[in-house]
């Protein structure tokens, strides 16, 4: 009887701690995996809104092929980062797909938290996002990812209210090589036509938008 | 083995060098003076249509852009990439636009050309925007630039065989490309976006073929267009922004990111995109959006695939699609052939029909 208890307990225990043992996404988002995989809301928040302070991105409503095609990044380190990378590695590919599906499906409106940034982003900002430099064939940044970058479809993640920093971040990683150049290489292409001078006001006008649209303005 | 290398790079060094001199030189050349450039076009042929193919079919006359409106090609501007040849030109920027009445109607029509379906969608009968084709809220060359257009006007078209002023230029735009109803001649539309045109040509010289006019016309392409080449071109270099289906995209917020390229919420059988060429060259120098990188079988290819597909009826219809083709379409058009079995515009949705349940 005693050694049944035992045996139980131990099954108990395996099946609670176990990396090998089905992790809800749920689980491994609010309690993580394993030593390896921190929970993801300790950087992420709660419900994927990201933290600002930090710069830490929101990963609430953004497509699940796109969050994926990153874990999948991460893990073979082709996008470099010292905190991701151990992460994305200790998760399967069925687990990082996993992952991916549960942060899409998260509302942005939950993502409204962590603005509150950059309010007055610069005029020059506006105007690369807005309208694009065409004289160095640089569309304006909201014909991908949406007015104000709420973005679009799976493949174009929301910009709007994502860290200044993180945003700045990633499009240096493009001009250094440290992150794929997404689907056919549009952003390495786009960030390498960059100036220096135009990372910082562009993402700080991106921080400043909503991050939650007005859904159906006019046009349905 | 080690100075080999220095030497080698000295000879690339010196190579460039002869490259860049000779690209200038011939830069020179190919981008003519405005005295030049008056000579060249100077002859009423060069207006436009009045040559004998426009009074056959489509093949000057065309709607949303003035692309085969070129009658001859333009020195410097024919080919893709030579968007340096318009260097002659550049519209004022958008912090020019005055701050008086003027200034107003012309904000007004920018607003209409970059967001048609807001401020112009009783007119509008699909899901497109004038700058949708004409990129950079129509200022890019190689893009039916508006201030290319603005002073080739009056003209006359072989599509409707009369001189056109500007104002019904755009509305043809509206009848095609828009599918929809063009606005009567005075409306505010109208007038809203021939200011727009008239003021980003300020500084331009009239009845003048500028350079980056249009969109340029390609070299036939070594093999035939082909539908299932351009198939793969589209699923590999179109699908991620216009989708599998071809039916664009929405925004987060609902509104429209990316085009239909065919469908009843795209352009007619009527549009001048409908015809191959014409889509070729707006492809081969603009697709995909900020690397314009196909080449131009690629261009050709994905143009006769994208304008093999069902879309609204032409607003000419007869009522019978080989009279149709007969009356109207000449040999870069889809129109009225059989394509997997198919008869293109034999199921067309009817023209100018899908325009939305106004809200109050």
């Amino acid at each position: 009887m005693a050694i049944r208890k035992c045996t139980l307990s131990a099954l108990v225990w395996l099946l609670s701690v176990s990396p090998w043992v089905q992790a809800s996404p749920s689980d491994i988002a609010n309690q993580g995996l394993g030593e390896n995989v921190a929970p993801c809301s300790s950087c992420h928040g709660a419900h994927g809104e990201g933290n600002a302070a930090a710069g830490f991105p929101r990963l609430a409503g953004l497509g699940a092929p796109y969050l994926e095609a990153q874990l999948d990044a991460f893990a073979s380190g082709a996008r470099e980062n010292a905190v991701m990378q151990p992460i994305a590695s200790a998760l399967s590919t069925d687990q990082r797909s996993a992952m991916a599906t549960y942060y899409s499906q998260l509302s942005a409106e939950g993502a409204q938290a962590s603005k509150g940034q950059s309010d007055n982003p610069p005029d020059t900002g506006a105007e690369l996002a807005e309208h694009g430099r065409w004289a160095n064939d640089i569309p304006a940044c909201v014909q991908c990812h949406g007015p104000a970058g709420v973005g679009v479809g799976e493949h174009f993640p929301a910009l709007a209210g994502q860290p200044a920093a993180y945003l700045e971040g990633q499009l240096r990683a493009w001009r250094n090589g440290k992150r794929p150049g997404g689907p056919m290489g549009l952003m390495a292409s786009i960030a390498a036509k960059l100036d220096e001078s135009d990372i910082k006001p562009v993402a700080q006008y991106f921080a400043a938008q909503s991050p939650a649209p007005a859904k159906g303005l006019d046009h349905e | 083995m080690s100075n080999r290398i220095p030497l080698l790079t000295v000879a690339v060094s010196f190579a460039m060098l002869a490259a860049v001199i000779f690209w200038v030189g011939t830069r020179d050349q190919s981008a003519p003076t405005p005295a030049q450039a008056k000579t060249a076009n100077a002859a009423p042929a060069a207006r436009g249509d009045t040559t004998e193919s426009a009074t056959k079919s489509e093949d000057v006359a065309v709607s949303g852009n003035a692309a085969s409106e070129r009658s001859e090609p333009l020195p410097g501007a024919a080919q893709p990439g030579a968007a340096s040849a318009a260097d002659d030109f550049a519209p004022p920027t958008r912090s020019e636009i005055p701050d008086d009445e003027f200034g107003a109607m012309v904000r007004k029509g920018r607003d209409i050309f970059t967001d048609t379906q807001q401020h112009a969608d009783q007119f509008v009968g699909n899901d497109l925007q004038c700058a949708n084709c004409h990129l950079d809220e129509g200022r890019r060359p190689d893009s039916a630039p508006l201030w290319a257009a603005w002073a080739m006007y009056p003209a006359y078209r072989g599509k409707n065989k009369h001189v056109n002023d500007f104002a019904e230029r755009i509305q043809g735009c509206f009848r095609y490309s828009m599918n929809g109803t063009p606005p009567p001649r005075g409306d505010e539309v109208l007038v809203a976006l021939e200011s727009y045109a008239y003021w980003l040509a300020s500084g331009a010289p009239v009845a003048k073929n500028l350079p980056g006019r249009g969109y340029p016309e390609l070299e036939a392409p070594e093999q035939p267009p082909s539908f299932t080449r351009g198939k793969q071109v589209f699923a590999d270099h179109c699908a991620l922004c216009h989708g599998r289906d071809g039916q664009g995209q929405r925004a987060a917020d609902g509104s429209l990111a990316f085009p239909p390229l065919w469908g009843p919420r795209s352009y007619n059988w009527g549009a001048g995109m409908h015809r191959v060429n014409t889509a070729a060259g707006f492809i081969k120098a603009n697709m995909p959006l900020g690397a314009a990188t196909l080449s131009d079988q690629q261009a050709w290819d994905v143009a006769r695939f994208i304008d093999s597909q069902e879309r609204p009826q032409d607003p000419r219809f007869t009522g019978s699609v080989s009279e149709t083709a007969e009356q109207y379409h000449g040999e870069h058009s889809m129109y009225g052939q059989t394509v997997n079995g198919v008869v293109l515009g034999q199921d067309a949705p009817p023209s100018g029909t899908a325009a939305k349940v106004n809200q109050p």
